[in-house]
């Protein structure tokens, strides 16, 4: 028999029971770029059971610094990051079962998404899916690993770990200005695999049950500044995502063609309502004597159109390259979509 | 008078023109971030952030951000 994981039930705080439920786990992936690389690789060579790992974007050049599932003959290819974290995770472990998702995580369907799953590590790169992961996680009671980081900076916080602790809304009283620091500071892998670490760290504790004392924690590994806070005072019994009765405020829908500034990068997305959604075949089509560079995949529409390089995929966003103006992304849309 | 206090783990040297929390904030460009300050222990609200800061404080900041 191969032993794949006797290291790491040799570790006694984990050993051979841990190591079942370990196996026994279904996560959920929240996001393939950077943290979600790193986690996603280090819960894949643990041994869980399975692994869903969900992204909106396709893979840039700009990304291989720091996203360590990915080759740049995927970059050349234009895979969905979902697809390619995919592809190299069922590599590092065929014990594991694993599923890519090409999608964004919308109020419309994180529910559905998260269902089926006993844990979801964050490895979004915005604060307000982290908000809508919260709402979906406290509704489904289901733990969610937040992470985040910038520069040489990143923090985590466990939420739905222990009775009575506070959660990621209780924390936020007020949302801050849009990508108030990724499109200017930049960032470095360390901090990624740093926060990464943590974070699993934290669910491998909660999976073996280990006793959890969730504490906001950041580290700068520039400067050397950490700071670890004990929460558990914020907990607000008014909370709307957290409180008795909840209204998980962030999961209301929205029914018109939502629009997003992605962070760090010179990109709009835009999001149809599902009753509009424009299918790939036909945009194709329809747009083949007027665009250059058009690549069309199973998964993908692309083209270069204008000066500006969009991405449309097949669950019905839009990505702008070359532009943080939403105004003039819905017009270059526009320009091709009537 | 000279104070040092301990902010996030490590001896820092507070300039005599910074004597509240607030002043610390914004002299570290931190004032405009979503934040959570910990002094000695205790959480400090916003409301409290006028609270001096005294020779060898134990301060403890962490910020919000988006990335990852
Ligand atoms: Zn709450």
């Amino acid at each position: 028999m191969i032993k794949k994981y006797s290291r790491q039930e040799l570790f006694s705080p984990i050993g051979l029971t841990g190591q079942q439920r370990i196996r026994d786990a279904k996560v959920f992936v929240l996001g393939a770029g950077a943290l979600g690389s790193s986690g996603a690789e280090m819960l894949v060579r643990a041994g869980v059971g399975e692994l869903t790992i969900v992204d909106r974007d396709i893979l840039e050049w700009t990304n291989l610094h720091r996203q360590q599932l990915y080759s740049e003959q995927d970059v050349v290819d234009q895979l969905p990051k979902a697809i390619a974290a995919e592809k190299r995770l069922r590599a590092i472990n065929s014990d594991v079962k694993i599923r890519g998702i090409v999608a964004d995580v919308t109020p419309e369907n994180v529910l559905e998404l998260f269902e089926g799953h006993q844990f979801v590590l964050d490895g979004t790169d915005n604060i307000e899916t982290r908000l809508l992961a919260n709402d979906a996680a406290l509704q489904l009671h289901i733990p969610f690993f937040m992470g985040a980081c910038v520069g040489s900076y990143g923090l985590t916080f466990p939420i739905g770990v222990a009775e009575g602790q506070p959660c990621l809304h209780c924390l936020l009283e007020v949302l801050p200005p849009q990508s108030l620091t990724c499109d200017t500071v930049g960032v470095i892998s360390p901090i990624v695999v740093t926060t990464a670490a943590r974070q699993v760290a934290e669910l491998l504790k909660h999976i073996t049950g280990a006793e959890m004392q969730p504490r906001l924690e950041s580290v700068d590994l520039w400067s050397g500044e950490r700071a670890a806070i004990d929460v558990h005072s914020m907990k607000k019994s008014s909370c709307p995502s957290c409180s008795e009765k909840p209204t998980y405020p962030f999961l209301s829908a929205s029914e018109v063609v939502r629009t997003a500034v992605l962070c760090g990068r010179d990109t709009v997305q835009l999001t149809w309502p599902k009753n509009r959604q424009v299918e790939l075949a036909p945009f194709a089509d329809s747009i083949r004597g007027t665009v250059t560079n058009l690549v069309h995949n199973p998964y993908l529409v692309s083209c270069e159109y204008h000066d500006h390089r969009l991405v449309l995929f097949r669950d019905g966003r839009m990505l702008v390259h070359g532009t943080k103006d939403v105004s003039q992304a819905r017009k270059i849309v526009a320009g091709l979509l009537g | 008078m000279e104070k040092t206090i301990d902010l996030n783990g490590k001896s820092y040297a507070v300039i005599p023109e910074v004597e509240t929390v607030q002043q610390l904030l914004e002299h570290l460009e931190l004032g405009d971030r979503i934040l959570i300050v910990e002094k000695n222990k205790e959480i400090l609200q916003k409301e409290h952030y006028d609270a001096p800061i005294m020779d060898r404080d134990q301060i403890e900041i962490i910020h919000f951000v988006g990335g990852g």
